[in-house]
């Protein structure tokens, strides 16, 4: 199953997971210290969050530690940005029909 | 200083929202989102020329951008509501994708604000979150746009003329 970065972060649990290892690395128990759900659910939950690429596993001697790598949360943040300046650009553009409108009906016949 | 547009997609959430706020009473801005004399004049561009059809409540609607090299982008639906001045409430699908059927409910709301202007918020409810963040990811619908950036100047330059 492809796995992308909006599954990452529609759970709220994964989505603490990240904010959690944003700054600092942590080891799979200092994580789950954190929640009440269960090692296995949080185990599950890294796997996913490392399926989408946003966290990585490292090994240091016998302990497993979680780093974030954030950078492909800014690809959701873009795409909403792509799509949040395409309509920008049609009510900026809806402005100046409303503002002509407006001018046309206080000056009949009169030019902008 | 423009107003500014407002984009809500939270995570995990089928819907999203689009807000912004105009300079215009709302019977006027309400007139701009349904005639279609008005409505070619903003939602496309002038790489764009768009032809629509809208004829209301109960009725198909059709909306079809054309390039300078005659592709054809279309986007239709169905318009369940059209109260003037303040709602309405319409189905809407991009044919241009690999298969039909991902269709998404739109409520489009016009609150009248103090001083003659008007909020008018979108909100758009699709099939499942897949197909929200698939629009999104894949810029269906601003891909058709995407090349036409300078259409803000463009579009106030042939208004006034």
């Amino acid at each position: 199953m492809r796995r992308d970065v909006f599954q990452a972060i529609a759970d709220p649990t994964r989505r603490e997971i990240i904010n959690l290892v944003a700054f600092n690395s942590m080891n799979l128990n200092a994580i789950a210290e954190n929640f009440d759900i269960s090692r296995p659910a949080i185990s599950q939950h890294i796997k996913i969050l490392t399926e989408c690429g946003l966290i990585v596993i490292k090994k240091n001697g016998r302990e497993r530690y979680c780093e974030a790598k954030l950078q492909q949360l800014n690809e959701v943040a873009n795409w909403i940005e792509r799509y949040r300046k395409l309509w920008a650009e049609r009510f900026d553009s809806l402005d100046e029909l409303l503002n002509t409108i407006q001018n046309k009906d206080k000056k009949p016949g009169a030019e902008k | 200083m423009k107003n500014q547009t407002e984009i809500t997609a939270e995570a995990g959430k089928q819907e999203l929202f689009i807000a912004r706020e105009f300079e215009a009473p709302r019977e006027l801005v309400f007139k701009a989102f349904t005639d279609p004399e008005l409505l070619v004049q903003w939602l496309g561009c002038k790489d764009l020329t768009m032809r629509t059809e809208r004829k209301g409540r109960g009725e198909a609607w059709r909306d079809v951008f054309t390039d300078p090299n005659g592709n054809e982008y279309g986007f239709h639906g169905v318009c369940h509501e059209q109260l003037a001045p303040e709602r309405i409430i319409r189905t809407f699908e991009f044919e241009g994708l690999p298969e039909p059927g991902h269709v998404c409910l739109e409520t489009l709301r016009f609150e009248a604000l103090p001083g003659n202007r008007t909020r008018a918020t979108v909100q758009s409810v699709f099939q499942s979150v897949a197909d929200r963040d698939g629009m999104l990811k894949s810029g269906m619908e601003t891909g058709v746009f995407e090349a036409h950036d300078r259409l803000d100047e463009i579009l106030a330059k042939e208004l006034v003329n």
